[in-house]
């Protein structure tokens, strides 16, 4: 039966921000289903909060809306755009859950939307764990067991029926306190007479452990003639105990036989079909004991997740596309396999190459974090690696991650050189303490993990231990030992020939990395290989393992003998991507890589997309002409440009990823697009930039480098507190704070950097209460024109990524407008830009300094695009390609008559540990927007979006330092105004009340009860405003934010986010809120 | 991607070299449970990377071992996919393994092209049990597998579904067969091209209309010939473990096991309506989607069904398994 032709409108929702668990993938999949219906004719509407996806491009959709995902807003776009139906199922666990509400709260019955490609009882049966498990005994599969016990004999006797780990939780304690795991009977009645006694209801649930069990997960797509297909399994790497959001993970699986294959095939089939998913995607977990085959199923999702992006990359198959044509009536049957053509899509994908993914965490962002890994997922991004072998395969994700590691080890980044692990191993009763830290890494997981393997290896563990320590499946680690063998071999080699070389390439090895080991460098590796003729060659991930021919041009490199790539004599240009997703490194470095595919297509020049993120619109093979699916290193571009010849390459788009290869490969003859990287690096070095900076006679913020923490001093005595302090040898704000006096200058040497003449730091005047903003412009060589002008509504000193902003500005004078624009025509001029350019500058007393200058593609690229409608990637693209301004008919903006406001998104809640006090440093994961006409109603829907969304009335807490209580006073007045009651503690309250504002004074932390944090535990306290004394866990204060964090009490930690939140509050309490489009919102430009 | 141990004993693929395109062979070893038939029946088994060190509760040996002990050939570290596409372009051909110093290639050329070929060869004669035998005791119907080189997860499907399983060498008669008086006829699958195995086809026509009739693959190709049909050699064959059948009864689509080099021709409409025997009334139950080739058919009359795909799976996904029901039920 073809699609259904009762349905014209269809509303899809998107995920929202990037939060660590919910990242780009929701982008791609989104993006894919607004295409796929499109393309059947249907309107699309879509609702989506993130500016910086692909998904809300204007082109995307035919209705976009940019608005907060919150039920109360999908309610007035159901009421304007009157779609037949809703969509839920692409937009991550936010998608369901507000489809969840909507259809629970009866307005998509009262407004005759109909839910497609979701059934709720289904979701409601995955979510529920009881209820699943029910279910799951009732189709014969296995599922953990476990009791609901009152006593310590009950559990005594549980663990006789079904042995140890237990894990023990006691019912209805917040956040599980009182739990833990038995690994004996004395550790069990502990624990268990101890939940017993927390637990409300004296019961625990006990449950058997499954750690250290094998981890396998099926992607599964139903049809509604109950056609369902296996897409693609997958195998962690780490197993049970980790989140499979942070394992190492491999598809297709490897270690079980076709009967376990099979059996788990049926059951997952079985499952699929009782839980009654009708149409699209699921995913199932199973857990397996590694020692008998027990199986059990873990979970199911019933949607679109992380893994089915992640599958689709790994297979080719295009699951998010084909689940929305599966929603509107098609069956699997009717629809083609884009790869092959002539082939259905109703078929189980044949891999005939091994695929590696590898998470990315930041853990060094955030300060006091606990870095182990745990069931509760804290990646922020992945990679993935495609190569014939898992060998190949495992090293070309870890040297994808952008961590300056060139595979798996070897590569002279280890923390334990080889030398020094023989050494070790083979001194005199051995390094007890470096065993036994090795032993420790590799029995709690921790991101390092995989590293200490081969240090145990080295020192002499062997694979029976290792096991036993990580419980890592063999055959992997047989595998890893294998590399570390060729290792070996190549480190005993005189002179390594053409065979040797080969082998080792196989073996996934890096030319870094077999530098390291022959001790010379890359470039001799790199000529050896020319030398002898070891080029990789490239070859086609098809879905069907060579079986049927394949049109889509989606490679991997690897060393083989057959190269499959055709390349054509067309124009064409490479555009290399961002590599995975990190802190200050996001989906928006990768939409204007699409965008520039767009742009690249529009004026017919082929495009060549390298980059190895799993997640991304960018990966997806209708992006592109040719995808190749490689690690963003030296070596695989160098070795993609020797097979493509491309006429030129654009790496200004990918964030710092490709600027990083930029000399480089100009230096090996490839031709870069756009600004020339000398001009790049000029923006980087201090002192030629200074120079720059005299010539324009632009002003700066005094400085100087620091040698010591003598001469810090005294440049920060000469300067004046407060001042800025970072070390010169790392970029994105990372080790960067603010100091007000000696005491704390000298702290942070001592604590964050280690000074020398060759690692000076870095000192700035901080200047303080400024207003940082944000341009972003276009040139053509010739013309520069700006693109929009952001002002930020935290003062300078917040990192740009963290602080939200307002376009156009909504503070500054028409003057000082005018100057930031003249100074970005002239800095464009100076650095030759072709491209764009992002400055950004700190404004005081109307006085203009220049804080930085990137001439490349900057964070807040989408949200000045989507807020006035032109695509600045795509023009500057254009640029690039030799076009002028005049000739793409761009030569000024104008402002909108509407304002819009992005605000960024935290992971604080996922790490306990963390203080949420913005600061130089980036630590946010992803951003929204909001949009409307005045200032107020944009912040206040930004801050919905962000998920803190404003309250209308209610208590606000003030507790602000000495040197910011001045400035608390006209906020306080104003919430006063508003009809807010204040709280605040004894300093803050007196001082207030001395200038007569009405306050209540409450008890600090240890002075008496009820304190701050009972009241913002009793839900008293509806908003706060905290100019923080300190930061970190030493701070009562720190207590009073994190306890606002997990109630989601929303919380400004600068007087201007509070200034901000005041006009929102009163903009909402005076309007309603009202939805609008941004292809409306275009239309007035 | 799984299910090496099940094709190297898979009588069907016996004097043929096998290549594997996914790339990691021999991950979970062998054990004694999933083999299909006695030993090893390929010729020779070609892999991109061999493991040698299998990991998995079940692994008795290593493939290594395993193929050593029956003298089997294999080879690693070959360009598999490039053969692969090699083959998809000109087609299954004949090929040597070899090893050694003195090889030169226009001889091994020369001596592949000697070697005989599928087409037309009774390669059945290699595989048939030597003498009929009883597979299991206890059963509701009786079934006389003829063993044209039979798996043995058929004939575990068959004992499932409650019949009582006699094996039969291939040459047996017709007459031999039915006075055994069983419910059913089973045709196994097995190795190389139906025409070569002319007293097959024989035995099969004298049993049609006498007793139910059920094949699977090579069977299909036998009771084809039986009916009148042709067989045809495909260029590559079908193989693998994810080829989508439809089943026209229900329009629902199972992901399939194949593993055939030879297919039967379905009569079209102006032959069935020119034929006086029994090809009007022959129906066709399953199709192919990937190339719309015939996966199945049958002849309600004659209570003969046939498909040409693996229900039994082994190695591969199971959806097809209640075809073993529907030959019960024809039986019954």
């Amino acid at each position: 039966m073809p699609k259904r032709t009762d349905l014209e409108k269809i509303l899809i929702i998107g995920s929202g921000p990037i939060v660590i668990g919910q990242a780009c993938e929701f982008d791609y999949s989104g993006s894919q289903a607004c295409k796929a219906l499109r393309q059947e004719g249907y309107e699309v509407v879509l609702l989506n909060s993130n500016p910086a996806t692909i998904m809300t491009d204007p082109e995307m959709a035919d209705r976009t809306y940019i608005e907060p995902l919150e039920p109360e807003i999908v309610e007035k776009i159901i009421k304007k755009e009157e779609p037949d139906a809703l969509l839920p199922t692409l937009g991550g666990q936010t998608g369901l859950n507000l489809a969840s509400d909507l259809s629970k709260s009866g307005v998509l019955k009262d407004n005759d939307v109909e839910l497609i490609g979701a059934n709720f009882d289904a979701i409601q049966t995955t979510e529920d764990r009881q209820q699943f498990k029910d279910v799951m005994r009732e189709i014969e599969v296995g599922v953990l067991k476990s009791a609901h016990i009152n006593t310590v004999e009950g559990a005594i006797s549980f663990s006789k029926e079904v042995g140890f780990p237990l894990i023990i939780r006691p019912s209805f304690t917040l956040g599980g306190s009182g739990g833990g795991i038995a690994y004996n009977v004395e550790e069990l009645e502990e624990i268990a007479d101890n939940g017993i006694s927390q637990s409300p209801t004296n019961q625990i649930l006990v449950e058997e452990s499954v750690i250290g069990w094998k981890e396998i997960e099926l992607e599964l797509m139903r049809d509604k003639n109950d056609n369902v297909v296996i897409v693609c399994s997958m195998e962690n790497v780490d197993p049970m105990g980790v989140h499979t959001g942070d394992s190492i993970t491999v598809a297709p699986v490897q270690t079980l036989t076709d009967r376990e294959y099979q059996q788990m095939r049926d059951e997952a089939l079985r499952i699929i079909r009782k839980v009654g998913v009708e149409t699209g995607g699921s995913n199932i977990q199973f857990a397996i004991n590694p020692e008998n085959g027990r199986r059990v199923v873990v979970e199911m999702n019933p949607r679109v997740s992380r893994s089915s992006a992640l599958a689709s990359k790994a297979t080719g198959f295009p699951i998010a596309k084909i689940a929305a044509k599966l929603a509107v009536g098609y069956t699997l049957d009717e629809l083609p396999n884009d790869i092959t053509k002539e082939t259905p899509a109703c078929f189980e994908p044949a891999i005939d190459y091994c695929v590696t993914k590898v998470p990315r965490w930041d853990f060094d962002k955030f300060m006091g974090v606990d870095d182990t890994l745990t069931t509760q997922m804290k990646a922020v991004g992945e990679v993935m690696g495609i190569g014939r072998t898992f060998k190949e395969s495992y090293q070309k994700a870890l040297r994808s991650l952008e961590q300056g590691r060139f595979g798996w080890g070897a590569d002279g980044k280890d923390d334990y050189s080889y030398e020094e692990l023989i050494a070790a191993r083979d001194s005199e009763g051995g390094n007890e303490e470096l065993e036994e830290e090795i032993k420790s890494k590799l029995s709690i997981p921790n991101v390092e993990r995989v590293f200490y393997i081969r240090y145990a290896m080295l020192m002499g563990m062997n694979i029976e231990d290792i096991y036993e320590a990580t419980k890592i499946d063999k055959w992997f680690l047989y595998n890893m030992k294998e590399i570390l063998d060729m290792e070996l071999e190549l480190r005993d080699q005189e002179e390594i020939d053409s065979d040797f070389l080969f082998r080792a390439k196989q073996y996934g090895f890096s030319d870094r990395q077999l530098a390291h080991i022959l001790k010379c460098e890359e470039d001799d590796i790199r000529n050896l290989r020319e030398r002898l003729g070891i080029d990789p060659v490239y070859k086609l991930v098809d879905t069907c393992a060579a079986e049927f021919k394949a049109y889509t041009p989606y490679f991997y490199s690897t060393y083989e003998s057959e190269e499959e790539v055709r390349t054509s004599d067309k124009k064409k240009v490479m555009v290399l991507g961002g590599g995975p997703n990190r802190i200050g490194q996001g989906i928006e470095f990768d939409y204007c890589c699409v965008q520039a595919a767009y742009a690249l297509e529009e004026e017919d020049v082929e495009v060549i997309m390298v980059n190895c993120n799993p997640e991304t619109v960018s990966t997806d093979y209708d992006t592109s002409d040719r995808l190749y699916f490689e690690p963003l290193t030296l070596e695989n571009v160098l070795d993609i440009c020797s097979k493509e010849d491309p006429d030129g390459v654009i790496l200004q788009f990918g964030g710092q990823t490709p600027l990083k290869l930029a000399n480089k490969l100009k230096e090996e003859g490839v031709k870069i697009l756009g600004t020339s990287p000398s001009s790049i690096d000029l923006a980087e070095d201090r002192e030629k930039f200074s120079g720059i900076v005299e010539k324009l006679s632009l002003s700066q913020p005094q400085n100087g480098i620091g040698q010591s923490f003598e001469s810090a001093r005294t440049i920060a005595r000469d300067i004046g507190y407060p001042v800025l302090v970072r070390p010169s040898y790392v970029l994105g704000g990372r080790a960067m704070e603010v100091v007000y006096d000696d005491e704390s200058l000298q702290d942070y040497m001592e604590r964050a950097v280690n000074v020398s003449p060759q690692h000076p730091v870095l000192i700035d005047k901080f200047l303080e209460d400024a207003i940082e903003v944000d341009v972003d412009a276009i040139s053509d060589g010739e013309k520069c024109v700006v693109g929009g002008v952001m002002e930020h509504i935290e003062m300078a000193g917040v990192h740009s990524g963290d602080s939200a902003c307002a376009l156009p500005p909504y503070s500054l004078s028409d003057e000082v407008i005018e100057k930031i624009s003249d100074q970005t025509q002239k800095l464009a001029a100076e650095l030759n830009v072709v491209g764009l350019i992002n400055i950004q500058f700190a404004v005081k007393e109307e006085e203009v300094y220049l804080l930085e200058v990137n001439p490349r593609a900057s964070r807040t690229i989408p949200f000045v695009s989507k807020t006035k409608g032109f695509s600045l990637a795509k023009l500057a693209t254009k640029t690039m390609l030799g076009m002028s301004l005049e000739e793409l008919n761009f030569t000024e903006t104008t402002d909108p008559d509407y304002i819009s406001v992005k605000e960024a998104v935290f992971p604080f809640i996922k790490f306990p540990g963390v203080d949420i006090i913005l600061g130089p440093e980036m630590r946010s994961t992803g951003e929204v927007m909001g949009i409307d006409e005045s200032f107020g109603l944009a912040f206040a829907k930004s801050q919905m979006s962000a998920g803190d969304p404003l309250p209308l009335e209610g208590t606000v807490l003030l507790t602000v330092a000495d040197r910011d209580k001045p400035k608390v006073v006209e906020v306080a007045r104003k919430f006063r105004e508003l009809g807010f009651n204040l709280m605040a503690t004894a300093g803050t309250a007196e001082y207030l009340r001395e200038r007569d504002i009405e306050i209540e004074q409450v008890y600090k932390i240890d002075q008496g009860r009820p304190d701050i944090i009972d009241h913002i535990k009793n839900g008293n306290i509806h908003f706060i405003v905290n100019r923080p004394q300190g930061k970190g866990p030493k701070f009562d204060e720190y207590k009073m934010r994190r306890q606002a964090l997990l109630r989601k009490v929303p919380i400004a930690t600068t007087i201007q986010g509070a200034e901000a939140a005041v006009q929102g509050i009163g903009k909402m309490r005076s309007n309603n809120l009202d939805v609008k489009p941004i292809q409306d919102y275009h239309k007035n430009v | 991607m799984t299910g090496y141990q099940e094709i190297i004993t898979d009588p069907s693929y016996w004097g043929q070299i096998v290549t594997m395109t996914y790339p990691l062979i021999g991950n979970y070893g062998v054990n004694p449970e999933d083999s299909q038939s006695s030993a090893p029946c390929v010729e020779g088994f070609i892999v991109r990377e061999y493991c040698n060190y299998p990991q998995n509760w079940r692994s008795k040996e290593s493939l290594k071992s395993f193929l050593d002990r029956n003298e089997i050939i294999g080879i690693e570290g070959i360009d598999t996919r490039a053969l692969t596409r090699h083959i998809r372009r000109d087609g299954a051909m004949k090929g040597i393994i070899t090893v050694g110093e003195k090889i030169d290639s226009t001889t091994m050329k020369k001596k592949a092209q000697q070697l005989p070929g599928l087409k037309g060869r009774d390669m059945v004669q290699h595989v048939t049990c030597e003498q009929e035998y009883e597979w299991n005791e206890q059963g509701k119907y009786h079934v006389v597998v003829i063993d044209f080189g039979c798996k043995k997860s058929i004939m575990e499907m068959l004992v499932e579904s409650d019949c009582r399983v006699t094996v039969v060498p291939a040459s047996t008669s017709a007459e031999a067969i039915l006075r055994k008086d069983p419910d059913g006829v089973f045709l196994s699958n097995g190795p190389g091209d139906p025409a070569g195995v002319s007293y097959g086809v024989e035995t099969v026509k004298e049993l049609l209309g006498k007793k139910p009739i059920f094949g699977i693959c090579f069977g299909q190709q036998i009771l084809g010939r039986a009916l009148g049909l042709d067989t045809y050699k495909l260029k590559f064959g079908h193989r693998g473990a994810n080829h989508p059948v439809k089943n026209l009864d229900t329009g629902q689509v199972e992901i399939t096991v194949q593993n055939h080099g030879f297919g039967v021709v379905f009569p079209d409409e102006e032959r069935k309506r020119q034929d006086d025997g029994y090809l009007k009334d022959l129906e066709i139950t399953h199709v192919n989607l990937n190339d719309d080739s015939l996966e199945g058919f049958r002849h309600r009359d004659l209570k003969c069904m046939t498909v040409q795909y693996h229900p039994e799976a082994a190695a591969g996904p199971r959806d097809s398994r209640y075809i073993f029901k529907e030959f019960v039920e024809l039986m019954a």
